[in-house]
């Protein structure tokens, strides 16, 4: 039936030349798990001159979870991965959100109100089609090995690094890694492989999620009901995909039968009522609970989790993949600088405090949005439909209804920040990515702020009017320097809007696009010194 | 002229939301009830004002 995953891309296994008896093979960076948040780490570190070798247990993509939205952040990661224009081309761009109860909308929400961002807030697109993308970028870069039904069956931890035993066709071979990336998801064969506790709150409430292929002209908006007419008592959700593929997601309460939901004629009856009078045909169809959990630690020793391995969130709020691909930004260019001797030890460590951070953002951001749509008694649930009574009338009740908070990037509390010595306004936040804006170049072409980062550390300095007879401020060894205003301009003001960038101002950009440090006035030794920190030397 | 302010007053809606429904975590619909009679009480005369309760009272009568 339509449960059945469909293979959409299928890759060839191919011998390496590590599976020759004889002595084991050691790699720097080994990555296990070739969906988008491995395939995101594997293509930065080798972006970043790093060899790779990434393992995943299949031979194909299209088999595995169905996220469908990326978020602007996440655009923004792929897009200075190479992959970013090809997504947004294809993908369905959105921005706004509905939320109904019964029939009555009771507001509706604009991710991205304002101009001059190169990315949109969302784009849906079917996660195959993504890592179809990713693998195609991962199959262009020499230094990155992507081998297909290589399942890790065994791990030993040596001093230094780790020794995997993996099996394939041709029989197993051993092979040992200074740095091992967990990335093979929910039910990761690593974290079990360690013993590790993946503990966290299991939410009872069943959901029926369906892809359709649909020929219908709803607007292209994420549309959320609380007890509509069409689905009595519980929420849905729907959303539009490339294809005239549409994903409806049907609550259907904690005394659901999974098996019972899944047939056919049963799922008919319950989408029917959605889509009436529109003629669809379903393409896929699965029941799911979710859990919100996370490892106590991403980091250990030279294990690194990242994505659904090291954290688990409800799909209400697009935390999922989103936040599994911003694990992946945050600790390639650190394992690049380790790797290359450049960052001190307490950088990878970094990587645990910054993305637990994160995770427990979302974590939090899930729950809450989960203890509204499905609360837990009777005395919950009453409280929860006052809301919903009062929220016509009262805006206090409408800020209130949560029917998922749509995913935004952590702003790290991070050891690696200077804090500002001075105030600074505007969208700007330490410990957050640069906020996008147009910029031009010298022969008057547009670009955007993010991709003109060099993709290392980088300051930006604001011009100033005085001028300095000419001269360049200094940037210490291995940091670009780009000043606004003689290597970019910025015509509309902007940037300085969004940056607070008055004449002179200073700005220090980490790898991964986050601020860093920032100043009133370029001071080379204060500019050395937040480097320092930043790569923990 | 009005006095009640319906506009959210919370910076974290979201939080103040969490906050009312773990009060009421675990307890039976009768407990919850009582926490919600003494919650009203109490609030009630942290506003102090008998327009703006009565204002609130109508409100909350007239939502389905």
């Amino acid at each position: 039936m339509s449960n059945i995953r469909k293979t959409v891309y299928r890759y060839d296994y191919r011998r390496s030349p590590d599976q020759e008896t004889g002595a084991i093979v050691r790699r720097p960076v080994v990555v296990v798990g070739a969906g988008p948040v491995g395939l995101a780490a594997a293509i930065d570190l080798a972006l970043r001159d790093v060899p790779v070798v990434l393992l995943d247990d299949a031979d194909r993509i299209g088999e595995g979870s169905r996220g469908i939205c990326w978020s602007k952040r996440t655009l923004e990661i792929l897009d200075r991965l190479g992959v970013g224009d090809g997504l947004v081309a294809h993908g369905v761009t959105w921005k706004l959100g509905k939320v109904f109860c019964g029939d009555e909308l009771l507001f509706s929400f604009d991710l991205l109100p304002e101009g001059g961002h190169k990315m949109p807030a969302f784009i849906n697109l079917q996660q195959f089609y993504l890592e179809k993308a990713l693998v195609d970028r991962a199959l262009q870069l020499k230094n990155l090995e992507l081998r297909w039904k290589n399942k890790v069956v065994a791990l030993d931890r040596l001093n230094d690094g780790v020794r995997l035993s993996i099996e394939t066709p041709d029989g197993p071979y051993r092979l040992d890694a200074d740095w091992l990336i967990a990335a093979d998801g929910a039910r990761s064969t690593i974290r079990g492989l360690l013993g590790l506790d993946f503990a966290g709150v299991t939410f009872e409430d069943k959901f029926l999620i369906a892809d359709v292929r649909m020929a219908a002209d709803f607007p292209t908006e994420r549309r959320f009901w609380f007890a509509p007419a069409f689905h009595s008592g519980q929420s849905a959700l729907m959303h539009r995909q490339p294809d005239d593929i549409w994903r409806i997601d049907l609550q259907l309460g904690p005394d659901a039968d999974p098996a019972t939901e899944q047939e056919a004629q049963r799922v008919r009856v319950r989408l029917d009522k959605v889509l009436a009078p529109h003629a669809y045909e379903l393409e896929w169809v699965s029941i799911y609970t979710f859990n919100c959990r996370r490892l106590d630690r991403f980091l250990h020793d030279r294990v690194i989790f990242v994505g659904d391995a090291a954290h688990q969130v409800s799909p209400f709020g697009a935390r999922g993949a989103n936040s599994g691909i911003q694990d992946a930004e945050n600790l390639a260019w650190k394992l690049a600088a380790v790797l290359k001797g450049e960052g001190g030890a307490g950088l990878i460590e970094s990587y645990d405090v910054e993305r637990i951070q994160a995770a427990d953002e979302n974590i939090s951001h899930s729950t809450r949005s989960t203890d509204f749509m499905s609360p837990h008694s009777s005395a919950e649930r009453r409280l929860r439909d006052a809301v919903l009574a009062l929220a016509p009338k009262a805006e206090f009740a409408r800020r209130m209804v949560n029917s998922g908070r749509l995913s935004l990037p952590a702003v790290y509390n991070s050891p690696l920040s200077t804090p500002d010595a001075t105030p600074f306004a505007g969208a700007a936040k330490l410990g957050a990515p640069l906020p996008d804006a147009p910029l031009t170049r010298g022969d008057g072409s547009a670009t955007h702020l993010l991709e003109s980062l060099s993709g290392g550390f980088e300051i930006i300095c604001i011009k100033d009017r005085q001028g300095e007879n000419g001269e360049r401020p200094r940037a210490p060894d291995q940091v670009a320097l780009t000043i606004i205003g003689e290597d970019y301009f910025d015509p509309n003001g902007i940037l300085a809007q969004r940056l607070d960038a008055t004449p002179g101002a200073t700005y220090l950009v980490r790898p991964d696009q986050h601020l860093c440090a920032r100043w009133r006035t370029f001071d080379s030794a204060a500019v050395a010194r937040a480097h320092q920190r930043a790569l923990r030397r | 002229m009005p006095k009640l302010i319906t506009a959210s007053q919370f910076a974290d809606p979201d939080a103040a939301y969490v906050a009312l429904v773990e009060a009421r975590r675990n307890l039976s619909d009768a407990e919850a009830a009582e926490l919600d009679a003494r919650l009203v009480l109490i609030l009630a005369n942290h506003v102090g004002d008998l327009d703006v309760l009565r204002e609130a009272i109508a409100l909350a009568k007239q939502s389905r």
